[in-house]
């Protein structure tokens, strides 16, 4: 307890005042905690793990009898499905880690500091990525074990990947949003499963929209998860895509554009204030 | 407006407005804080304590009134107050599945920081926190009183011109409370001004140079420890007795003597009056005396200035703590 705690040359006048937050600097460093949580608590990232290997089994054996042909056939139709099924079921965790953050009083401090705010919220989005970019590997990795070859090759599979990391990016603002509104974690996790269900179930992942009853198919045909689905088919079979790839970005930014602005309200709406 | 005044405000409240719902929290609040030192905001639980500091902080924004931190306003301003800032509130901010060094890297990373330097200031601060035996276990494992300092220590990376400490110890171990004291102490020494809610009056008495006693979300005093206690009566005559059985009649006998209306204290052995300065001795003699006299056992006495917690009682009309409230001192 004998050394020193002061500042020296490290005053704020000197070195920060007055300047402008730095975007991309402040949002990397919180993407740098975002992965150091996952390296501290490897549990962090288990359902990365756990759920693409099961869900690709499961779905190829529970499934696949009831599809034409041999497991390469049927995983054509099934695994860009199970891919898409699999990382958004994963993003909800960035609205459980927002609320904690808050009610733990760690927002307070990056609330008070001259960050980018949004760094705080953008920076654990990112740090996401690795986790859902670590399901996807295992997905196709379990595809390719069991026989499936993307007809499109390698530049087709990592173009389905980098529009699936795109979709669940702009997804996880809902979560966030709800992190931040709602009180309790398990508030969260409740909820968050409760919009997700409908929203990846709902859509042509198993299924063909052409067996549905009207109603269905109406909520099915507009659902975007559905659009991802079957740009992820046509990608990963080197069929044109452009027309869905194009729906799917549209997407994506339309839930930015409304969840992006929610989330920062509610960040800075002051709940723990009482 | 207010004038422009020599000294230079860290902190400028004026008319002061927050509610929740129908509650006041904060209500009509006029503050003062010079900078440099220690200023301590004192008061019981709800008093709207946590909510000042919040607003202070930018994280709160206020119903009504005028603030400036730094000369910035909050409300307007918040990321130039910001830059001058830093809060540690009542709940360690720490990651606690990061390492205590990953945790000021961090902060440092935040502030602008290149790689290197951040690492060599975090061990420095861990070092300075007596934490350097734990730097590399993940916060989860620390005590309470490590994971306090560790926040505080966070605060520091680099110094800020206002540090805001809600309730610092809080929940601390007596050798924690003293620790994080001296770290305190120690950030004023270097031109850092300290804004400090506590529940504890010896916490306000040790640190501050000022304290402002806030009730109901207003302030009803401010002034100096000395000059807050002797706001309330120059003098007080406090009298233990030896035996309680005898303190009915003691409190009469002495409430004659002295003609001023004597209060038995929390512990019914104790007897307070107070008198005020001129004579004050010669009457505090003439009441012990008096007391001898009728058999009563006196076990101690003791003639000075009030405690904190009269002078708290006498302003805000109620005890600051609801319940065994041990007297320091």
């Amino acid at each position: 307890m004998t050394a020193t705690i002061e500042p020296r040359t490290l005053t704020r006048q000197g070195h920060d005042a007055g300047r402008r937050p730095r975007m991309v600097r402040n949002t990397l460093t919180m993407a740098w905690r975002a992965m150091l949580r996952i390296r501290r608590e490897p549990e962090l990232a288990t359902d990365a793990i756990f759920i693409p290997v099961l869900f690709t089994l499961m779905f190829t054996y529970l499934f696949g009898g009831a599809l034409a042909g041999s497991p390469r056939e049927y995983l054509r139709f099934l695994l860009p499905g199970t891919l898409v099924l699999t990382v958004l079921l994963i993003t909800v965790t960035a609205g459980v880690s927002l609320n904690t953050d808050r009610a733990r009083g760690t927002l307070d401090r990056y609330r008070s500091m001259p960050v980018w705010q949004p760094a705080v919220v953008v920076g654990g989005l990112v740090g996401d990525i690795a986790r859902y970019v670590l399901a996807t590997c295992l997905v196709l990795g379990m595809g390719l074990l069991m026989g499936y070859r993307p007809p499109g090759g390698a530049g087709g599979a990592v173009l389905a990947v980098v529009l699936i990391l795109v979709f669940a990016f702009s997804v996880s603002w809902i979560w966030t949003a709800l992190g931040l509104a709602l009180r309790s974690a398990q508030a969260v996790t409740v909820l968050s499963f409760a919009v997700q269900l409908p929203l990846t179930f709902a859509s042509n992942v198993f299924v063909s929209p052409a067996t549905l009853p009207g109603w269905l198919r109406a909520f099915v045909n507009v659902n975007p998860v559905s659009h991802l689905v079957t740009a992820e088919r046509a990608l990963m079979d080197g069929t044109p895509a452009a027309s869905q790839v194009g729906w799917v970005l549209l997407a994506s930014a339309a839930l930015i554009a409304v969840f992006g602005p929610l989330t920062m309200h509610l960040y800075r709406a002051d709940l723990n204030g009482r | 407006m207010t004038m422009t005044s020599e000294v230079p405000l860290a902190i400028e409240a004026r008319g002061l407005v927050k509610a929740f719902g129908t509650v006041r929290a904060v209500d009509r609040l006029d503050l003062s804080v010079p900078s440099g030192g220690v200023f301590a905001l004192l008061g019981p639980n709800g008093a709207g304590k946590t909510t000042t500091i919040r607003i202070f902080a930018t994280l709160t924004r206020p119903d009504g009134g005028l603030v400036r931190v730094l000369g910035h306003d909050v409300t307007t301003a918040p990321h130039a107050v910001r830059t001058g800032i830093c809060l540690t509130g009542q709940f360690a901010s720490v990651d606690p599945s990061l390492t205590g060094t990953e945790n000021l890297v961090l902060q440092a990373r935040l502030l602008g920081l290149g790689r290197r330097a951040s690492r060599a200031r975090a061990a420095e601060l861990l070092d300075a926190f007596g934490l350097a035996d734990a730097a590399g276990r993940p916060v989860r494992t620390y005590s309470g009183g490590m994971q306090r300092r560790l926040d505080i220590a966070g605060s520091l990376v680099v110094a800020p011109a206002l540090l805001f400490l809600d309730e610092p110890t809080t929940g601390l171990d007596p050798h924690s409370r003293v620790q994080v004291w001296e770290a305190v102490r120690r950030l004023v020494a270097q031109g850092t001004t300290v804004l400090l809610t506590t529940q504890y009056l010896e916490e306000a008495d040790q640190l501050s140079d000022r304290i402002a006693v806030i009730d109901h979300g207003r302030i009803v005093a401010e002034g100096t420890p000395a000059e807050l206690k002797s706001s309330v009566g120059s003098g007080t005559l406090r009298v233990r007795l030896a035996d309680t059985s005898d303190s009915r009649l003691a409190r009469q006998v002495l409430g004659d003597v002295l003609g001023v209306p004597v209060t038995q204290d929390a512990d019914p052995a104790v007897l307070t009056a107070r008198i005020d300065g001129q004579g004050a001795a010669e009457a505090a003699a003439r009441g012990l005396a008096v007391l001898a006299r009728e058999w009563t056992q006196v076990a101690s006495f003791s003639l000075g200035q009030p405690s904190l917690d009269e002078a708290f009682l006498a302003l805000t009309g109620h005890a600051a703590q609801p319940a065994n409230n041990e007297e320091q001192a």
